[in-house]
């Protein structure tokens, strides 16, 4: 078995790790080489140390991006994974239609982020009007209007993977607890939770991720407005990198200090929620 | 053993299959232009169709999409196959991508090229960008409104000749706002969009007038300390904008350019602010009631002495440039078909009827000038001689983010939640702290 595993590695292994390396860690050492660089394209870079590091902080941009970034992503990963989790609860009871209701959860999740924050951009201007102002009047409504955007697409998707957890419950489990006169709450929260604890490590990992990376969403709905008050850290790095002349280096070593946070952030999340999981 | 070759050769197809694409080599020049203006996109591959019948040279066309010329320009010109034409638009551009420009003093296109100082210049004396379309843009009227408001009892001006100055242009648009009804127009100016990415006609148009007269009277073109002293007029001028507009100053952040545009050509406005590549914009929307003749151009006026006399602002931020890092036959090929597009009779064709280009070069003749009106306006402005045309002094702002930042503070002040004090004090630390960046990146 071991050698055969050995003979066909070439076969079933190399072009998917030929195509990782071209598309994945050939560009990720060079973005991390390029962020101790000065350049104007890729392939044409001169070695200037950590003077792009220094100049992170020369403006608060990054910092505002990071705070905000911060707050959407607190919220948005409360909301989203509580809703998720409700709807997964209801739509694995036996009632009529559950199939047409996951389909319909679930949709909003196979739309790009730039379509859905072009839609929500338009209806959430719908709305303010009667009120005489727009989305990108106040941070406050980009806020929300972020949040709400996120909860609509992420939702279904959380949803399918708590059912298949909720699903996975040995149903022997639930009626021993039924018999034993647990309550429906301490069903849900001795005996559901613990055992689903594997996608709630899942979801929280996708939302996490998904919520700190966020930009095409951010960049359809407000594109930072008002002046940056919106502004992910996503999109401050884009802007970095492509608004402003010369600072393709800060642009980049914005992103690799990007990628040390968000990897940091993930990572600890893991393993505080993978301790909590239990053995069935 | 068999088996082992065979599974050899299977890596290698399969190796090679993913690969390939990136090869093919030709030894015969070709061209990769990156064209800047979505809206022309199809009449430049259908002139390089045409150059590739005719003389069998390879011309590839590929368009940025709009707002995006910088970040694909970035990512292609890396590239092996990268563009052998390309655009940059003025001096900070030029800073920026001096690298790729190759002097192109000894070409003919720059030989035919009316007004030399028009061309971008490096410090060693070389040509490095050279203009292909001269453009104008002022304040576009709706000439059927505004003689329904001259034929009112008590107008405040009888003919559009009057309205040559801040003061006339303010009492006769809020005279106009006023009777409205009477007009049947929502408003005399339309949206002044001020949506995110939709905000260039203030950030970047209007704000020229300023610095243009800053500029003069510093007798300077470029500075890295803007003071901003005609903050003021550009407060006149987009107050009025704001203030007598078909729609309320709050929700201008919902706006984009197509819907101003719209809103004039569906005659719900009588004014809107744009250049002359907005005729296609105009005669383009569905159920549009303007008519050609009566789409004509005034001068922004923004309140400043003797601006009796200002014409359109006129310029340019198209300037060709040819890739300094493609090969030697690459580069041959392209000012080859540059030259053809402007020179050639075919060429000159497509400029200016299907790209409707005023083309700054000496192969045009006075017959070979675009026909739609607004072009026709921008030359009759042109041509007069007691009018002085306002030039284009924003290809010195120092960077999109600038603009931006602008464009935002600009939104801000619209709703009401940022003082005009604010707005200049960051126009003015903004320019400033960019201006600093880009030299200390240097």
């Amino acid at each position: 078995m071991q050698k055969a595993l050995k003979r066909y590695f070439p076969i079933f292994v190399l072009p998917t790790l030929i195509a990782f390396g071209f598309a994945f860690i050939i560009p990720f050492v060079m973005g991390v080489y390029l962020s101790f660089c000065d350049f104007k394209t890729v392939t044409n870079a001169t070695f200037v140390g950590f003077k792009n590091y220094t100049e992170i902080f020369a403006d608060t941009d990054f910092v505002n991006a990071f705070i905000f970034t911060f707050r959407f992503a607190a919220i948005a990963i409360f909301t989203i994974n509580v809703l998720a989790f409700s709807l997964a609860l209801v739509l694995t009871r036996k009632i009529k239609g559950t199939n047409l209701f996951r389909t319909v959860f679930f949709m909003p999740n196979l739309i790009g982020g730039i379509i859905l924050g072009y839609i929500w951009q338009s209806i959430i201007n719908a709305i303010l009007i009667n009120y005489g102002t727009t989305l990108v009047a106040n941070p406050v409504y980009g806020f929300w209007g972020l949040v709400i955007l996120m909860n609509w697409q992420l939702i279904g998707y959380m949803m399918i993977i708590y059912i298949a957890g909720l699903q996975n419950i040995p149903t022997d489990l639930l009626e021993a607890a039924r018999i034993d006169g647990a309550s429906s709450w301490q069903l849900l929260k001795k005996v559901k939770i613990p055992m689903v604890m594997p996608s709630i490590t899942i979801c929280l990992f996708l939302t996490v991720s998904n919520s700190f990376k966020l930009f095409d969403q951010n960049l359809a709905l407000t594109a930072g407005a008002p002046s940056k008050k919106t502004q992910m850290l996503a999109l401050d790095i884009y802007n970095t990198f492509y608004g402003r002349n010369f600072a393709e280096g800060t642009g980049q070593a914005k992103a690799v200090l990007f990628f040390l946070l968000v990897a940091a952030i993930a990572l600890g999340q893991l393993v505080l929620t993978r301790r909590k999981e239990i053995d069935q | 053993m068999k088996k082992k070759i065979m599974l050899a050769l299977l890596t290698v197809a399969m190796v090679s299959a993913f690969l390939s694409g990136c090869g093919s080599k030709s030894s015969e020049g070709k061209v990769y232009y990156m064209n800047f203006k979505p809206e022309v996109d199809q009449v430049w591959q259908d002139l390089a169709a045409k150059y590739t019948k005719e003389t069998g040279v390879e011309v590839k066309v590929v368009t940025a999409a709009s707002g995006t010329y910088e970040q694909t320009l970035k990512s292609e010109i890396a590239n092996t196959d990268a563009p052998t034409l390309f655009q940059i638009n003025g001096p900070v551009g030029y800073q920026a991508w001096k690298e790729y420009c190759l002097d192109l003093k000894d070409t003919k296109l720059y030989s035919w090229l009316l007004d030399k100082n028009l061309a971008i210049t490096g410090e060693d004396g070389g040509v490095y960008g050279i203009p292909y379309v001269v453009e104008g843009y002022g304040i576009i009227y709706n000439n059927s409104i505004m003689n329904k408001y001259f034929a009112l009892d008590g107008a405040l001006a009888t003919s559009m000749d009057q309205i040559n100055n801040f003061a006339t242009l303010k009492a006769v648009a809020e005279d106009m706002q006023a009777k409205k009804d009477q007009l049947g127009i929502n408003g005399v100016f339309a949206s002044t969009s001020l949506l995110p990415g939709e905000d260039w006609r203030w950030q970047t148009h209007l704000a020229n007038l300023p610095v243009y007269y800053e500029y003069k009277d510093k007798g300077i073109s470029d500075t890295n300390n803007l003071e901003f002293t005609y903050s003021d007029n550009f407060k006149n001028i987009f107050d009025l904008y704001i203030n007598n507009s078909c729609t309320e100053p709050g929700l201008l952040g919902s706006k984009s350019v197509n819907d101003s545009m719209a809103e004039f050509a569906l005659g719900q406005v009588a004014m809107v602010q744009n250049g002359n590549w907005g005729w296609g914009q105009i005669s383009g929307v569905e159920g549009n009631v303007v008519t050609a003749e009566d789409v004509k151009f005034l001068p922004i006026y923004t309140g400043v002495a003797g601006e009796e006399n200002q014409g359109l602002c006129i310029g340019t931020e198209n300037y060709f440039c040819i890739n300094s890092k493609a090969s030697k036959a690459d580069q041959d090929a392209s000012i080859a078909f540059v030259e053809w597009v402007f020179s050639s009779e075919e060429g000159k064709a497509a400029v200016t009827n299907d790209l409707g280009f005023i083309a700054p070069f000496n192969t045009f003749t006075d017959a070979e000038k675009p026909t739609d009106p607004l072009a026709k306006e921008v030359i009759r402005y042109m041509s007069d001689t007691t009018k002085t045309s306002v030039s284009w002094n924003f290809t010195s702002f120092p960077s999109q983010d600038f603009k931006d930042a602008f464009g935002a503070a600009l939104l801000e002040y619209a709703n009401g939640t940022m003082a005009w004090d604010d707005v200049k004090k960051l126009v003015i630390d903004k320019w400033a702290s960019e201006k600093a960046a880009a030299a200390a990146a240097q």
